[in-house]
């Protein structure tokens, strides 16, 4: 099993890395193809994602929405920059809780690793307070746990 | 609209070091600001500010006991973070665990597809 790594990098910047089995192509599509990305982004247990609009071309738009069938909801709205085939994407993402949080600039890479990919996610918020945010809040504390669980099965 | 208002205001105030401590202490039972003061390096009134900003955003309760101002974790609010942050928490590896499914799913019939066009 492939641990996902979180790091800061600067006052803005917060990098996600995790290798996966498959080849950098097929990562690629699985973050492109709005069929494929409706398979894997959910979140936890129960959630789906009924509405993906995920027009893969610069200036193309994003929109997920997210239920957990129960009521609860929200989505998250967002435009491609740039797009590499099947190296690198470059995209602006914003959660919608409904009020729109500070935009969260990605960039995704794909980079050969053996027979398999390793991916990079680099965000870049508008400023250290909204990372802190983020990050303090949320995902540091539920990457930390899985990292932790991760190293203990080691 | 209260509740999503309170949820970025629980946002702001969690992204404070000490007031996360001071949540983390209020978790094991009600305390006075005298006992939350007692393990920090900083004022009374320093701790008492950041109980307001804790109360502001609905994560924190007093009752009135005599004189004493004791206070604890307000469920409600608690209980909204945190299926929030559960979310968040669980998110980015259940997804990419299932996009190593998905994946295992996907290289097989690629090949294959690769295979029938150059037929």
């Amino acid at each position: 099993m492939s641990k996902v790594t979180l790091k800061t990098e600067g006052d803005t910047h917060v990098v996600v890395t995790r290798r996966f089995a498959a080849p950098p192509e097929a990562v690629y599509r699985a973050h492109t193809d709005p069929k494929l990305i409706q398979k894997w982004l959910l979140g936890p247990e129960g959630w789906t994602m009924p509405v993906c609009i995920n027009d893969a071309r610069p200036g193309g738009r994003i929109r997920f929405e997210w239920t957990d069938g129960k009521g609860r909801g929200f989505h998250l709205t967002g435009e491609y920059l740039e797009l590499e085939p099947y190296g690198r994407i470059v995209h602006v993402e914003r959660m919608h809780l409904p009020e729109p949080t500070p935009d969260n600039r990605v960039e995704t890479r794909f980079d050969a690793d053996g027979t398999g990919t390793l991916l990079t996610m680099r965000m870049t918020l508008p400023d250290a307070q909204t990372r802190a945010a983020m990050l303090e809040t949320g995902m540091e504390s539920g990457m930390e746990a899985s990292y932790l669980r991760l190293e203990a099965m080691v | 609209m209260n509740a999503v208002m309170n949820l970025d205001a629980a946002f702001s105030a969690l992204a404070d070091p000490t007031r996360r401590a001071i949540l983390a202490r209020l978790a094991q039972g009600e305390a006075t600001v005298m006992e939350l003061a007692e393990p920090f390096e900083i004022s009374q009134p320093a701790i008492s500010q950041h109980l307001k900003v804790l109360e502001d955003a609905s994560l924190v309760a007093r009752r009135v006991d005599g004189t004493k101002r004791p206070r604890r974790l307000a469920k409600a609010g608690i209980e909204a973070m945190d299926q929030w942050l559960a979310m968040l928490r669980k998110a980015l590896e259940k997804n990419y665990d299932r996009l190593d499914g998905v994946l295992a799913g996907m290289e097989q019939p690629k090949i294959e597809k690769k295979r029938g066009e150059k037929r």
